[in-house]
């Protein structure tokens, strides 16, 4: 079921969480909404559950193209999971999970066998099999988050929402967990938006992402197309490191600067530091100087620190460590630094 | 100068020594304040309870029971369970209602409401007896009201006047005295308590189609049951203790408006003061359950707190 | 928006919640309060001051605030020394000790009345050994002292309680490792850590004893100008049936708390102010 979000606006007394959002997420995709905290990309997931509202006359949320702006949040059909869980304390797993079904008005609600069935299916769906006696207290970060998805997922939502989901699990569990996520999701196909400030997570799972900050939708595209052709600087600085240059006249003659929209509206050159080429500094070669002032390994990268010559500016560039030892430098050389061509488009690229 | 450099030269060379000193006290002081503190509990705590005890049971088993075969006794310690069995529950429902509102929701006012609550605690237990003998009494509002010639509602007069309803020197103007000194308890236990556990579990429960009340009952209630425990058990012992609101509005009528208080200020005034502490005994052995439940219930809590 | 209508929220029940608790706030707090002002606000000017100014009055005034004042230093002092023994030197029924702590909150006034009364009377457990000393507590001032000490204690050490658990045993270490010694990291670091706590227990063991009433009948005597507290003074009114110098000087006690919580609450904001992210 699609999603679309149109002139949202949310003020807390004076604070603006979000200022005329609009967002589109198509049926059945997995979609990030990243941004750093204060962005307000909590309180937009929060406004589609329907546990908040947005501003009164600003704008609506539609549901397969039904406005539900009015329809409270336990009539939505979202499964929703909250960043530290919000697991019943004092009930064990099975009763937490079978929670969705047993406050169904008697009409409906199924019997408890059947819900006994329905417990277990799921709980082999989050893998935790056997732990439907146990209480939340006794469960580890991670599973504490499946039983909370098993939990959401008991009423058989349309669309699934997840609050900062691996946001509280330490980086190992952390990663495991979001993989599995992804899996998952490619499994059951349920429209679903989840909230991270972790751009390696939003890049690494998700088939949109939506980067907000400062109350706005700062871009929305496809993890390549994000990182690759950010179109604001917010974008550039906030997915991976990026190197930003102020004399464009000087490396305009060593490179396209337009392309991957590098050039921003600022006036400044965004440059990845894996998008800048260290050669050796030969006379007639084009390029701009610097002086090689360190390195730093890690893994088959490295990671150089250069200065400019003209202007002082510190750049950072990443080359593999074949490229290093061809050429052949040492600490305090001169060398010369140029743009590699875009390879925005290329589709074997990989983060 | 040259202290300061000789005083690190000495923190350098006993470093370890150094810390322990500071951030440990003596044994000998230790000793001498935890035998001070002791003797002031003594004193000024287990001494006044033994003594009830002491005095109750001056002249024997049969004496002290005696007391209790007082019919005045027996009614007051009726009118005791009456006050507490309407004031306790009035202020659980308001307590539970007025932590709904503050704990979950944000809206103007919130903190002034807040203190307003807390205010009962702030007034003088005789003031609060005095208060409704000024709205009800035969000079107060209630008085005028009956009074009156031309009154709102003339078949409620006429009500209240053939049954010659008093409210004041009489059983009802106890309970509402009673419950006004007891009014912040259950309120002020909970309010922080589920102020402190947010809303996320209610918010889960509506997302999964819980109705308000079915999120109340499955979900905030569990939450908060040893709180509102403790805070019934706080309103209970000062409901079923409380001297000065209650003699205000009391008639002092024996066998009709004394509660197990009033009695024992009634016996002790006859100098008989083996059936005053005889009675008295029933309110402080009712103390040291409060005391014992309340130990359990934080220690409960902890180990609640300790499990999460 | 009106003072009434929340922003809409999620969970249900705000009208009907606000609605109870703002009604039954009024029905039984508010507006029985407010008739004592109604009433005062009646009074000319004269008779007012007569009847809160008269001698007797002043007297128990001087008794009421004097006593209260000093019973809520005496607890400050011990309370203090109470909870730094109970949260720091681990001792064999401390437990037992600590529930006890709240006796003066679960123990009736009145029967903490008579009992002090028992004891400090001429062949009471402690009387007895006074008395010959030349020393009277009950029925003298000193009687007033005992009972208002008696039931402030709880407020200076449940407030004290929390603080001193809550200080975290690095900020002595590095008071140490600064040089300090114990003395100097007592009085420079912890006490100032405690002070607010201190003054808040202060302040609501005053505010308590000031209206105290039960305890301190039986053993004050209840002599005019000498051992009667300001309660009693509106109860003897009432007996005599002067419901406007009763309520006179209750709307004088009245704002008098009213002030102290005001201080109170400033004094727990005051307490807070370095916890505050």
């Amino acid at each position: 079921m699609s999603i679309i979000a149109t002139g949202i606006t949310k003020t807390f007394g004076r604070y603006k969480a979000l200022n005329d959002v609009d967002l589109v997420v198509p049926s059945g995709k997995l979609v990030a909404l990243l941004g750093p905290s204060g962005s307000g990309k909590t309180t937009l997931l929060r406004i589609i559950a329907g546990l908040e509202h947005a501003d009164e006359g600003s704008g609506k949320i539609e549901f397969h193209g039904q406005d539900v702006s009015r329809v409270p949040a336990g009539e939505r059909g979202v499964g929703f999971v909250f960043q530290h869980y919000a697991l019943f304390r004092h009930m064990t797993v099975a009763d937490n999970i079978a929670f969705g079904l047993r406050v169904r008005p008697r009409t409906q609600r199924p019997s408890e066998t059947k819900i006994a069935d329905r417990v277990g299916e799921l709980l082999k769906l989050v893998q935790l099999d056997g732990l439907d006696r146990r209480f939340p207290s006794q469960l580890s970060g991670g599973q504490r988050q499946r039983v909370a998805l098993a939990r959401a997922l008991a009423v058989e939502p349309k669309v699934l929402l997840l609050d900062e989901p691996f946001g509280a699990l330490d980086a190992k569990v952390r990663k495991d967990l979001r993989r599995w996520l992804r899996q998952f999701h490619d499994e059951i196909q349920l429209t679903t938006i989840f909230v991270t400030h972790d751009q390696e997570e939003a890049l690494e799972i998700a088939d949109d992402v939506v980067i907000m900050n400062q109350a706005k939708v700062e871009q929305v595209g496809t993890p390549q197309e994000v990182y690759d052709r950010p179109t604001t600087p917010f974008v550039y600085q906030f997915l991976g490191n990026v190197n930003v240059l102020r004399d464009v006249a000087a490396w305009s003659t060593t490179g396209p600067i337009h392309d991957n929209g590098r050039l921003a509206a600022d006036g400044l050159l965004y440059v990845r530091p894996h998008d800048i080429a260290v050669s050796r500094h030969e006379p007639g070669t084009l390029g701009v100087p610097a002086v090689f002032r360190h390195v730093h390994t890690a893994g088959s990268q490295t990671s150089l620190t250069l200065e400019l010559l003209h202007t002082r500016e510190t750049v950072e560039a990443e080359i593999s460590r074949t490229e290093l030892a061809e050429l052949n430098i040492k600490l305090n050389d001169l060398v010369l630094l140029r743009l590699r061509p875009s390879h925005t488009f290329q589709h074997d690229y990989a983060i | 100068m040259a202290s300061a450099i000789s005083n690190l030269q000495r923190h350098r060379s006993l470093p370890s020594e150094a810390v322990a000193q500071a951030t440990q006290d003596p044994a000998w002081v230790r000793w001498l304040l935890t035998s001070v503190a002791l003797l002031f509990v003594a004193f000024f705590l287990v001494l006044p309870l033994a003594s009830v005890f002491a005095e109750a049971f001056r002249r024997g088993i049969a004496a002290y029971f005696a007391a209790f075969k007082d019919a005045d006794a027996l009614s007051a310690i009726r009118l005791t369970l009456l006050t507490a069995v309407i004031s306790v529950p009035a202020n659980l429902v308001f307590g539970v209602a007025a932590a709904w509102t503050i704990a979950k929701f944000d809206f103007p006012g919130k903190s002034l409401l807040l203190t307003l609550i807390d205010l009962p605690f702030a007034v003088s237990p005789v003031i609060s007896g005095l208060i409704y003998v000024l709205v009800f009494g035969a000079q107060g509002w209630f008085g005028q009201y009956l009074e009156a010639q031309d009154p709102a509602l003339p078949w409620l007069q006429h009500w209240l006047i053939a049954r010659d309803f008093k409210i004041i020197f009489a059983v009802p103007g106890m309970v509402l005295a009673t419950t006004f000194v007891t009014f912040p308890f259950v309120a002020r236990e909970i309010i922080p308590l589920m102020q402190s556990q947010g809303t996320d579990e209610e918010h889960a429960a509506i997302t999964l189609g819980a109705n308000g009340w079915q999120t109340f009952w499955y979900v905030t209630l569990p939450n908060i049951k040893w709180g509102l425990f403790y805070g019934v058990i706080l309103c209970n012992a000062r409901a079923m203790g409380e001297f000065g609101a209650v003699s205000v509005v009391s008639g002092h009528i024996r066998g009709e408006t004394n509660t197990i208080p009033l009695h024992v200020e009634i016996l002790y005034n006859e100098y008989n003061f083996v059936g005053a502490f005889a009675v008295a005994s029933l309110l402080a052995v009712l103390a040291i359950i409060t005391l014992v439940l309340k130990s359990f219930i934080e220690w409960k809590y902890q180990q609640g707190r300790a499990e999460a | 928006m009106s003072l009434f209508t929340s922003r809409r929220s999620a969970l249900p029940g705000f009208n009907l919640s606000l609605g109870y608790t703002v009604f039954y706030l009024s029905l039984i707090v508010l507006v029985p309060l407010s008739a004592v002002f109604l009433k005062t606000a009646g009074m000319t000017w004269e008779s007012f001051t007569q009847a809160v100014a008269s001698p007797r009055v002043i007297a128990s005034y001087k008794i009421t605030f004097g006593a209260s004042f000093l019973a809520a230093l005496i607890n400050m002092v011990f309370g203090l020394l109470l909870a730094w023994v109970l949260v720091r030197y681990p001792f064999p029924g401390r437990k037992v000790i600590d529930a006890l702590v709240d006796l003066p909150f679960a123990l009736p006034t009145a029967v903490a009345g008579i009992a002090l009364t028992a004891i400090y009377s001429k062949n009471g457990w402690i009387g007895q050994f006074l008395e010959p000393l030349g020393i009277h507590v009950a029925f003298t001032e000193l009687g007033v002292l005992m009972a208002l000490t008696f039931i402030g204690l709880p407020f200076v050490v449940r407030t004290l309680q929390p603080v001193i658990e809550e200080l975290q045993p690095e900020i002595e270490e590095a008071s140490a490792s600064l040089g300090a010694n114990r003395w100097q990291t007592i009085t420079r670091v912890i006490l100032p850590e405690l002070y607010p706590a201190l003054l808040t227990g202060f302040a609501l063991s005053f505010a308590r004893a000031l209206g105290e009433y039960g305890s301190v009948v039986f053993i004050s005597g209840n002599m005019p100008m000498r051992t009667e507290i300001v309660p009693l003074l509106i109860i003897t009114k009432l007996e005599q049936y002067d419901y406007r110098g009763a309520t006179a000087i209750a709307a004088v006690m009245l704002v008098a708390s009213f002030l102290l919580l005001l201080v109170i609450n400033l004094l727990q904001k005051w307490s807070r102010r370095y916890h505050r992210v």
